[in-house]
């Protein structure tokens, strides 16, 4: 490995040519499989943390839903689908997918948090046995539907888990945790897949 | 001896395994107990505490006695049962707790010499001296005493720990257990069934039996594959319930690869189960007890009950010539079961006059077992009957003191079992486990068919509370007879022979006498004084036994003596299990910035910042020590320029009409005044007066600022905004967003920073438009960004901050262009150098116990508003001059080291603690001054400037004398920054 990137410098007369390049926080990491189940990086394009103004709520949800086409989720819920999703993320929303409307400035406050996290799709008909592997919450089908999300731990991470299918969850954590969450959701799944040669 | 029968082994596939080097064959279905039986090995183990030779007593969990180490290396685990080990090909297992071999073990002299280490020996005996018990006693009889030792090497296997979640738990896959799961799995119930053993059936897999007209083990099969059928029941096998907590929470050990000669890399060994149940049933069966009988602890001498396992189960006589020694109906069976098997039956002896037995063997009524002979193995019996001893020859007797209903599980939230005086032992008291129902043996239901009945009753009881239903299940014929019981605890000896009761722990009934003569006469007490009833079988084999006999020498009766606390885990569980995440780097989540992979291309060593990875310095070619480098960056930040990321410090978007009022409150001094585009520097106190954090907060917009805190008090700070907002002022609109991860931000710091920043930026800046502390969006190549002018370093700086996504990218353009001009990125040692240069405060400083007082920065608490923790901050102890105050060190005597940690102390005192006069909490290198600076703590230390003082590093063995400075040694009017 170079010790230094060469770097695409070219003087132009006191102006330079240079371009920032965006690596996503998953980049390196997947897609991978195993098993029964695959990881893949979400690519959800923009994500808004959505506050509602004092007094606000209720209107939100009707601008939320004239904007974006979902009205905002109950607790442990989640609307939309995938492209534009809203999702309970405890006392605030994620909206992930569109860039906000404006008009949603008239009722709550928006940050843009696009850049603060990954967003893993976990797919695959063992899905429910590898997150049995680090989430203390009973994310069995009978219980847990689509639409369903949780804040909870996994493994040792705080994140946001959301049934998106029958078989498929996503699954939000903060950037900068994605290699260790990625190491041990595989744990989880090379455990599942060795126990079906058992 | 094998037996020629059908059994659950399969003769058709052998195993080769190895028990102390010696290699041994038996079949697929054994364990290694029945396993070393079949090969005639009855010394399986020797002794806890005076190293007797011992065998297997039993055939379950319960084991005391043959105790094994399995494997060697770091994979080495010792107290592995050889009841419950599954033979698998290749297994190497070695006996414990001897030397140099199992037969021939030097400290067997502990048993002759048991005169004199009878209970409370220890106690009394390495009393004196006092400094012997660390150095000499403990040493010795730590080596002598106990059970299997680790390795000591780190063991990478696997484990893993898991949840699962049901309506109803079943604790026992015996028939009662089958019949509750059934019942409930048709009912449409989520039901787990869980068994320690490898298939279910309980006692069903031990006994020649018939169910509903069926033998026992087809009827076992039918109602197994039933419930597989089924998706809403989970069955699990190699499955021990090990404790039942709160709220319907069960632990639960798997053995998950344990029984396979080459498992697959990725299975765990065991998994670690939290099941969350609303319900339970409790079907864990009853465990037969021993007599303490004079010298009762011989090879060959076990329960009559996994007697007939060996024989039925795994067609294994582990006697040519078996005698049974019994006080009620249930043993009988055993008789007929070895008629059956073709073994002879030396004797029968029941200590009840009336005992209904008949058979074509000599039969001993109302007569007893007084001794027994064979120093490695059982040679013969002494039998007490019609006033005379009668010695008879057997090499296995089978004891039954009746069976001890398994109410363990019920005890773990310390409900106390009743006594039962038609059964002579306890059974489970009501509704000590919220949720959880009795079936089963384990309530006193002695019969098979009363079994089968109490496991559908139980589970219909449980499926009209939740609302569920579905045909009752038809109890199928079988077993039902009435158990008959006579009380025996003990034999009285006729010589000085012991009568042991707790294999385990080497207690006596001798010992338990000997606890009530010097007064500890309660159960507790007698617990602790001799150990009953402790280690791993948690008195599974001896408790009621022990304080029966207790009962009868305090003369109080066996209800009133009660019991000890039986607590989890039920069966040992491995801490490698229930750690099992917390290997190697599991201990903790890493975080890495989006600059991580950059970093380490550029072969910077990374040092932890609580969670974080940052990098602690860019080493060059030429440079051997980290201090080389650190102080080439120091230099060359203040020289020229230098970079650094300082994403990791904790940035929180704060938005709203009441956001001002919030940071007024929160900070000692004020924000609302802030103008936009500006950025202050603020302290933040808890309520208790002492400095919480530090950290500067921009004001972005009018209802927009953005506060930035330490990197290991983000998540702190965040929970206090929020207590402040939820708790203090609900009532105020304000809302906060965590944006540290967005950002990605970079410090560039020195006399070329701005220089630096004109290449890139999209905009050029000068110090009209950007003076100090101020901030403002702007665009990096095309890129909207936000820029701050703050400085950690005391220099000319900047804070370049771009979405994550970019900040690979930006880094490598940064470090690439510094260098053009003369500079370099720096790492966490030039930074910590800079800083201290500077007098600037880190936890180092704020460390929980200092004021704004200490630090010298009262006048920040502002005089017209209130803050949190002004109040307590104005307490007078809190202002007293004679608290330790923030100071600079700079060495002037010969020694010119000085070292972070070490106190101080007047020139004349001596370093002792009484004259401690305060600490230095940092210390730098300075290449600039060239010699070391420290921050410390000086009691009344702003008012000694100029005064020497002793620096003393007891650890280190570290003395300077240093002078006392102001702590800002750097630049102190702040020209350069403002530059």
């Amino acid at each position: 490995m170079k010790l230094y990137r060469p770097l695409p410098l070219i003087p132009t007369g006191g102006v330079h040519v240079l371009e920032l390049i965006a690596k996503s926080p998953l980049a390196s990491l997947l897609p991978i499989s195993c098993g029964s189940v695959s990881l893949s990086e979400d690519v959800v394009g923009c994500i808004s943390l959505i506050a509602s103004k004092k007094g606000q709520e209720a209107q939100l949800s009707g601008v939320l839903k004239a904007a974006h086409g979902m009205a905002l989720p109950a607790t442990n819920r989640v609307t939309g689908r995938a492209g534009a999703r809203c999702v309970w993320f405890g006392q605030q929303y994620l909206l992930m997918g569109p860039e906000p409307d404006p008009s949603l400035n008239s009722v709550a406050r928006l940050t843009d948090v696009s850049d603060g996290y990954a967003v893993v799709l976990a797919q695959g008909s063992e899905i429910e046995h590898v997150l049995a592997r680090l989430v203390p919450v009973d994310v069995s089908r009978a219980v847990y539907k689509r639409g369903q999300t949780a804040r909870t731990l996994i493994q040792h991470i705080n994140g946001s888990l959301s049934r998106v299918s029958e078989t498929a969850f996503q699954i939000i954590v903060f950037r900068s945790m994605a290699l260790t969450l990625i190491h041990d959701i595989e744990r989880a799944m090379q455990s599942v897949a060795a126990r079906d040669r058992l | 001896m094998r037996l020629d029968q059908d059994s659950l082994v399969d003769q058709n596939f052998p195993i080769k395994f190895q028990f102390d080097g010696m290699s041994m064959t038996g079949f697929a279905g054994d364990t290694l107990a029945s396993a070393l039986l079949a090969n005639d090995v009855r010394l399986v183990g020797r002794s806890f505490k005076y190293h007797r030779p011992r065998g297997i007593m039993s055939a379950g969990s319960e084991e005391a006695n043959a105790l094994v180490t399995v494997g060697s290396g770091p994979q080495q685990e010792p107290n592995i049962r050889a009841t419950q080990l599954e033979i698998y090909e290749g297994l190497e297992v070695f006996s414990q707790n001897r030397w140099p071999s199992l037969k021939w073990d030097l400290l067997a002299l502990n048993d002759l010499a048991a005169p004199f280490l009878n209970v409370g020996f220890y106690y009394k005996t390495f009393m004196w001296p006092k400094s012997f018990w660390e150095k000499i006693y403990e040493p010795v009889i730590r080596k002598a005493a106990g059970l299997g030792s680790l390795s000591g090497q780190a063991n990478s296997e696997r484990y893993e720990k898991a949840f699962a979640f049901c309506d109803l738990l079943v604790i026992g896959g015996g028939p009662t257990g089958l019949m509750s799961t059934l019942q409930a799995g048709r009912a449409g119930m989520s039901v787990i069934l869980a068994d320690e053993d490898n298939r279910f059936g309980g006692r069903l897999n031990s006994e020649k039996t018939q169910i509903g007209g069926v033998d026992a083990d087809q009827w076992v099969n039918t109602i197994v594959r039933e419930l597989s059928d089924m998706p809403n029941v989970r069955l699990m096998t190699r499955t021990a319930i090990t404790g039942a907590y709160d709220q319907g929470t069960f632990g639960a050990l798997e053995r998950v690869s344990k029984h396979l000669s080459s498992p697959n890399k990725h299975l765990p060994v065991e998994c670690f189960w939290r099941i969350f149940a609303k319900r339970s049933v409790l079907a864990s069966g009853a465990l037969e007890r021993f007599i303490a009988f004079p010298n009762n602890d011989r090879p060959g001498i076990m329960t009559a009950s996994a007697l007939r396992t060996y024989i039925n189960r795994y067609s294994v006589s582990p006697g040519r010539s078996v005698a049974i020694f019994a006080n009620n109906d249930g043993a009988e069976q055993t008789a007929r079961d070895l008629q059956a098997a073709g073994v002879q039956i030396a004797a029968y002896v029941d200590v009840r006059a009336d005992a209904r037995i008949n058979g074509d063997f000599p039969i001993y009524r109302g007569a007893s077992v007084c001794d027994t002979s064979g120093r490695l193995g059982l040679e013969g019996i002494t039998v007490r009957h019609a006033g005379q001893e009668i010695n008879i020859a057997a090499d296995c007797l089978a004891v039954s003191g009746g069976w001890n209903p398994t109410v363990h599980l019920s005890c773990h939230m310390n409900g106390r079992p009743y006594w039962s005086e038609s059964l002579l032992s306890f059974l489970p008291a009501e509704n000590a486990i919220p949720g959880m129902v009795y079936a089963g043996a384990v309530n006193g239901h002695m019969s098979t068919r009363a079994c089968l009945q109490s496991g559908v009753v139980n589970a219909r009881s449980i499926m009209k509370d939740l609302g569920k239903s579905a045909a009752a299940l038809k109890i199928p014929d079988a077993e039902d007879y009435a158990y008959g019981i006579g009380a025996i605890w003990s034999v009285s000896p006729s010589g000085k022979q012991r009568s042991w009761l707790d294999f385990q722990n080497d207690v006596t009934v001798k010992d338990i006498v000997q606890s009530v003569a010097e007064n500890y006469r309660s159960v507790e007490h007698m617990k602790r004084y001799t150990t009953q009833g402790m280690a791993p079988d948690q008195g599974k084999n001896s408790n009621v036994a022990a304080l029966a006999v207790l009962a009868d020498a305090t003369g109080k009766g066996i209800p009133e003596t009660g019991t000890t606390t039986f607590r989890p885990p039920f069966s040992p569980v491995s801490i490698a299990a229930m750690g099992s995440e917390g290997q190697d780097k599991g201990f903790a989540p890493e975080r890495f910035g989006s600059t991580h992979q950059a970093i380490l291309e550029r072969g910077a060593p990374m040092i932890e910042a609580g969670l974080w990875y940052r990098p602690s310095y860019f080493p060059r070619p030429n440079e051997k020590t980290w201090r080389q480098s650190c102080d080439r960056e120091v230099m060359m930040v203040r020289e020229h320029v230098g970079v650094c990321d300082v994403s990791t410090l904790g940035k929180i978007d704060i938005k709203g009409p009441d956001a001002g009022h919030l940071l007024d409150l929160v900070y000692t001094n004020k924000f609302s005044s802030l103008a936009v585009g500006k950025v202050r520097y603020g302290l933040m106190l808890r309520e208790d007066g002492h400095v919480l954090d530090d950290g500067t907060t921009a004001r972005l917009n009018h209802e927009h600022f953005l506060m930035t805190t330490t990197t290991v008090a983000d998540s702190l700070v965040m929970r206090h905004l929020h207590y402040v907002h939820q708790c203090l002022h609900p009532e105020w609109d304000v809302s906060f967003a965590s944006v540290t991860e967005h950002w990605t931000q970079f410090a560039i710091a020195g006399p070329k920073a701005r220089d630096l920043l004109n290449g890139l930026l999209d905009q050029s800046i000068d110090n009209e438009k950007w003076p100090f502390m101020s901030c403002g969006q702007l665009n990096i190549m095309g890129i909207s960004g936000r820029l701050f002018r703050i400085s950690f370093s005391g220099e000319l700086g900047f804070e370049l901050a771009v979405p994550s996504r970019y900040g690979d990218s930006l880094f490598r353009i940064l470090s690439a262009r510094v260098e053009e001009l003369g500079g370099c990125c720096y790492g966490m040692e030039a930074l910590n150098v800079l800083r201290v240069e500077k007098g600037f405060i880190t936890h180092a400083e704020i460390d929980g116990r200092v004021t704004a007082f200490d630090l010298g920065m009262q006048s920040m608490v502002n005089r017209t508003k209130d803050c949190i923790g002004k109040a307590a901050s104005q307490r007078r102890g809190l202002n007293d001059v004679d608290r330790p105050r923030l100071v600079g060190l700079k060495p002037v005597g010969s020694v010119k080291q000085l070292t972070a940690g070490a106190h101080l102390f007047t020139l004349q005192d001596p370093a002792e603690r009484i004259y401690n006069q305060g600490h230095i909490t940092s210390v730098a290198y300075s290449p600039w001054f060239g010699y070391f600076y420290g921050l410390a703590f000086l009691k009344n230390g702003s008012e000694r400037f100029g005064e020497q003082i002793k620096m003393v590093d007891h650890v280190r063995d570290i003395e300077a004398i240093c002078e006392v400075v102001p702590p800002v040694a750097f630049d102190p009017d702040g020209g350069r920054a403002r530059a």
